[in-house]
């Protein structure tokens, strides 16, 4: 087999294996923020809603040169010797998805907390109850917003180039090396790898708009 | 069983309900009538608890939150089976039961695995009636609880919320309908412009009304 298509194999599963794991944590602990805050009330709740939606806007650059300074030997966390690790790279795929999973599930919760609200409240259900009920019940708005994070994260450059640092078998994935491989004239190698994050974005475009579709036609 | 004194229910400058004084025994059906928008659905919410009053206090006299259950207006379904919906109750509370006896005196056995959406507006309000008998509450709160249903939903509803008022559960009902009120009510309120009048028995209510219940009763006939 070429080496040319082993090496887009390996970046590729890298690329998933950094955005799919950051999709998930994020999510992890996204949606259990996003769903209490929909069914709190606390004097701080609007100001985090509003801090969230401002994130979701956070520049991935900026992201990743503030976790670069705190990863680096010389930062506060330099001890734990992550960076230019794939562990680096998930976590700041992490820090730019978190906000744009809680947002999302904050309101999609929200609106079927309107919903339930007097039922739950009506059975006595307790605060826990009412978070499972809800967050099962919009499982899959819930899997929508994930997916959405999700083409957030396999698409973003700035942060994992940063942090990550582009190394060849270690943390190069899809878009540092369309990156790399532009910047150094191989633009067939960059095309392939193009067309693969393509490839990648639109089976999750479809994914998204099939759920979206399911959502309307029949429960699963 | 259960006291209002003074009770106000306002949302920001405008005030929805009260003051008011009421007491309430034990036993029997008690119907709430009057136009839309009187406080119907306030006062019923505010006696269970998913009100709370501005000023005064509602008391209830031995009687838990848990041992009341309510049918709104709107049916709420879970989006889950209509097995899953029957039994919600039982299962927030760690209690066993199947529901089916329940499930089988409201028509809804032949529907245990339809996704609860998909229901028509009578299944659906079936299914809430069911849901809120299941866990046998001492107190039952229905809002309007057979608008808009057919003759046939309507009779099964009024049979069962009879059936078991006549069994000791402390219904509190709400409906347009003067007929209905006739048929269920043991007692009745009237309800008009945030303010509570009665209780009434069924024959003063009817035969001898005020003329604002005249005029009331004449649009319904």
């Amino acid at each position: 087999m070429a080496p040319w298509f082993l090496d887009l194999v390996e970046i590729t599963f890298r690329s998933l294996i950094v955005s799919v794991s950051a999709v998930i944590l994020a999510s992890a602990l996204g949606i259990p923020l996003g769903a209490w805050l929909a069914v709190t009330r606390f004097r701080a709740r609007r100001a985090i809603v509003a801090v969230l939606n401002a994130l979701m806007g956070l520049p991935p650059v900026v992201v990743g040169l503030v976790l670069y300074l705190l990863l680096s030997r010389a930062g506060p966390f330099g001890v734990l010797d992550l960076l230019f690790t794939t562990w680096a790279m998930i976590l700041a795929q992490i820090i730019i998805v978190l906000p744009l999973v809680a947002s999302l599930a904050h309101q999609v919760v929200r609106d079927l907390w309107a919903q339930y609200r007097d039922l739950l409240l009506s059975l006595g259900a307790t605060r826990g109850q009412r978070t499972m009920i809800l967050i099962w019940d919009a499982r899959r708005s819930l899997l929508t917003a994930m997916l959405a994070g999700f083409g957030r994260a396999i698409g973003e450059v700035g942060a994992i180039l940063i942090v990550g640092g582009n190394i060849d078998h270690l943390t190069r994935v899809l878009t540092t090396a369309i990156t790399l491989e532009v910047s150094k004239g191989n633009l067939a190698f960059a095309v392939s790898l193009g067309l693969v994050l393509i490839s990648i974005s639109l089976v999750t475009s479809i994914a998204l708009h099939m759920l979206t579709r399911a959502e309307r036609s029949r429960p699963w | 069983m259960v006291r209002l004194e003074k009770a106000v229910v306002a949302r920001g400058t405008a005030k929805m309900l009260g003051p008011v004084d009421l007491e309430l025994g034990h036993g029997g059906l008690t119907v709430l009538m009057g136009p839309n928008g009187a406080g119907k659905t306030t006062l019923l919410k505010l006696l269970h608890g998913l009100e709370r009053p501005r000023s005064g206090r509602v008391t209830w006299d031995g009687i838990a939150p848990s041992e009341q259950a309510f049918v709104f207006q709107t049916p709420v379904l879970l989006r889950r089976s209509v097995r899953d919906n029957l039994l919600l109750p039982l299962r927030l509370r760690g209690l066993p039961g199947d529901g089916a006896e329940l499930a089988q005196s409201l028509g809804l056995s032949s529907l245990l695995d339809t996704h609860a959406p998909r229901l028509s507006g009578g299944e659906a309000q079936r299914l809430a009636l069911a849901r809120a008998l299941i866990t046998e509450p001492r107190v039952l709160f229905l809002d309007e609880p057979a608008a808009n249903l057919d003759v046939p939903t309507v009779k099964v509803m009024e049979a069962t919320i009879r059936e078991r008022a006549d069994q000791g559960t402390r219904v509190l009902l709400s409906t347009h309908s003067a007929s209905q009120a006739r048929r269920l009510a043991d007692e009745i309120l009237w309800v008009e412009n945030g303010a509570v009048h009665g209780p009434f028995t069924p024959d003063d209510f009817f035969d001898r009304p005020s003329e604002v219940i005249q005029a009331f009763l004449e649009i319904q006939t």
